[in-house]
């Protein structure tokens, strides 16, 4: 029976996974549109049944099955094709230690909300992600074309300065919550501060979430950050893939969106928390309380967890179609000279203060 | 850094521009989708194959060859048309007419329109006024080169 709801919990969390990043792809499309004052795909259709574009990821995705599996002759054949599969693996694993709720309880049995319930899990998190980057390396080397190698060897550099920042941001977290388990981060960030705010990180670590926030960004690849692509310059390390490969490492992209929207919504915006909602109900500030089922606050948790989720992949498209890519030497001048010392500001700052009201 | 940090407020506003765009023109789109007739759409562009731009009334179209009262065209095959095209696509073939008032009448006047650039020198060269661009037809691209070719009879409809 464990292994049971183990599988299920497994299935249920990749499918989630898998089709909100297809659909990320949709509203990417649709949010640029409307940036643009245009309307944006909206000719994908069953049987003259448009619906918005809502089957325009279904169209794509068929395109790309469909076309040549295309590999270049000089290409080495195995990493070239084990490239692609390295970046979505790494990427897609880490969807195991998000927490999407608390606890359900069903039929005297308790179920964790979350697959795999690590001590570290944020740690894991962040491996698993700079992991990511051996399939960009491995692309860009293996198909043996400029280009490419000096998209992979960017995309490295650029990792390795700005997962400085990351790590360091993320200490003045550790330090407030102190705990590696993202269930128990997400369950501190539950109580209230003056007994009304609630307690989320951002209040507690602002400077921490804008420096965690940019170097997230700067994760994703995408382009204020997209250095291993620059597709004015480079193209990037996946030129020389087509087909089903190209969409795996776009893909990646997409995935890479909600796991730091997931990072972004746990550590400092509460996770499932809903504001004021205990277990037994809502417990209002000013005092009285409405007392709900457990299942209905469990769905408002997941529900919660969701909003915010797609808030953040909402806010990092408008990013993306917001603002022009930085130069490299200025990409490389934001990790080290800003970021860095923001966040080694933050860790001495969360001492002292921490320090003081002990 | 002190500069990264006076970009950085730039950066900001920069944002608000795009997500004022953004819900601007997400306001109008959902009072469209819930059956309010809002005073302006929230986009810019036109859903061309169902909606289509009026064109401009000088706007050059495909060519028709004009009639004259008793529905004989109008053309008197001077060859002006011929000449001024700087595509060379016009070929027209010359016919006595019984009429001695006009002289001359076309046998053939073919267009390729697979050369044509539409810049409407034949219709400003044209003393008869028998040529005009103003069918406001605009798609007229075919599959196979021959049908792009405008023979007398396609040209007179």
């Amino acid at each position: 029976m464990d292994i049971l709801i183990a599988v299920i919990k497994i299935i249920l969390a990749l499918v989630w996974f898998l089709v909100l990043t297809l659909y990320l792809t949709w509203l990417e499309r649709k949010e640029s549109a409307v940036i643009q004052d245009r309307i944006g795909a909206n000719r994908a259709n069953i049987w003259k049944f448009r619906f918005l574009g809502l089957f325009q990821p279904f169209a794509d995705a068929i395109k790309m099955i469909f076309k040549e599996d295309f590999v270049p002759a000089f290409a080495n054949k195995f990493l070239h094709t084990l490239a692609p599969f390295l970046s979505f693996f790494f990427v897609a694993i880490t969807i195991c230690a998000v927490p999407f709720g608390d606890t359900l309880r069903i039929g005297g049995r308790t179920i964790n909300l979350q697959v795999l319930d690590l001590s570290a899990g944020l740690l894991f998190i962040l491996a698993m992600l700079s992991l990511a980057i051996y399939g960009i390396i491995l692309s860009g080397w293996a198909s043996r074309n400029r280009f490419t190698l000096l998209g992979g060897m960017r995309g490295a550099a650029q990792l390795i300065s700005y997962e400085v920042a990351l790590g360091l941001s993320l200490i003045g977290i550790i330090m407030v919550y102190p705990s590696l388990r993202l269930q128990s981060i997400v369950q501190f960030q539950g109580g209230n501060l003056l007994g009304f705010i609630p307690k989320w990180g951002i209040l507690l670590q602002p400077l921490g979430f804008v420096v965690f926030f940019f170097a997230a960004l700067a994760e994703t690849k995408r382009v204020p950050f997209d250095m291993p692509e620059g597709e004015s310059e480079i193209i990037g390390f996946f030129t020389e893939y087509g087909g089903l490969k190209w969409g795996l490492f776009m893909m990646t992209d997409f995935m890479e969106i909600i796991i730091v929207s997931a990072l972004l919504t746990t550590l400092f915006f509460g996770g499932w928390q809903v504001p004021w909602l205990a277990a037994d109900g809502f417990h209002w500030p000013w005092g009285g309380q409405w007392g709900l089922p457990h299942g209905v606050v469990v769905l408002l948790q997941l529900l919660a967890f969701n909003v915010k989720i797609v808030f953040f992949c909402w806010l990092q498209i408008l990013i993306r179609w917001t603002y022009p890519r930085f130069r490299y030497d200025q990409v490389m001048d934001l990790g080290w000279k800003l970021l860095i010392p923001l966040s080694l500001l933050n860790i001495v700052g969360t001492g002292v203060v921490m320090g003081i009201l002990k | 850094m002190i500069k990264a940090l006076g970009y950085f407020f730039e950066i900001i506003r920069g944002g608000l521009i795009t997500a004022r765009h953004f819900t601007v023109n997400m306001w109008f789109h959902t009072l469209k989708v819930l059956g309010f007739k809002p005073k302006r759409r929230g986009a810019v562009t036109i859903q061309y194959p169902e909606e289509k731009k009026e064109l401009a009334a000088r706007h050059r179209s495909l060519h028709r060859l004009t009639r004259r009262e008793d529905g004989q065209p109008r053309c008197v095959s001077c060859l002006l048309c011929v000449t001024v095209c700087p595509s060379e696509c016009i070929s027209v073939e010359a016919a006595e007419d019984p009429d001695p008032e006009i002289q001359k009448r076309p046998a053939r006047f073919v267009i390729d329109l697979s050369r044509c650039c539409f810049c409407g020198f034949c219709v400003e060269a044209c003393p008869e006024d028998a040529i005009r661009m103003d069918t406001d037809r605009i798609e007229i691209a075919a599959c196979r080169r021959p049908d792009l070719i405008y023979d007398l009879d396609r040209l007179l409809k």
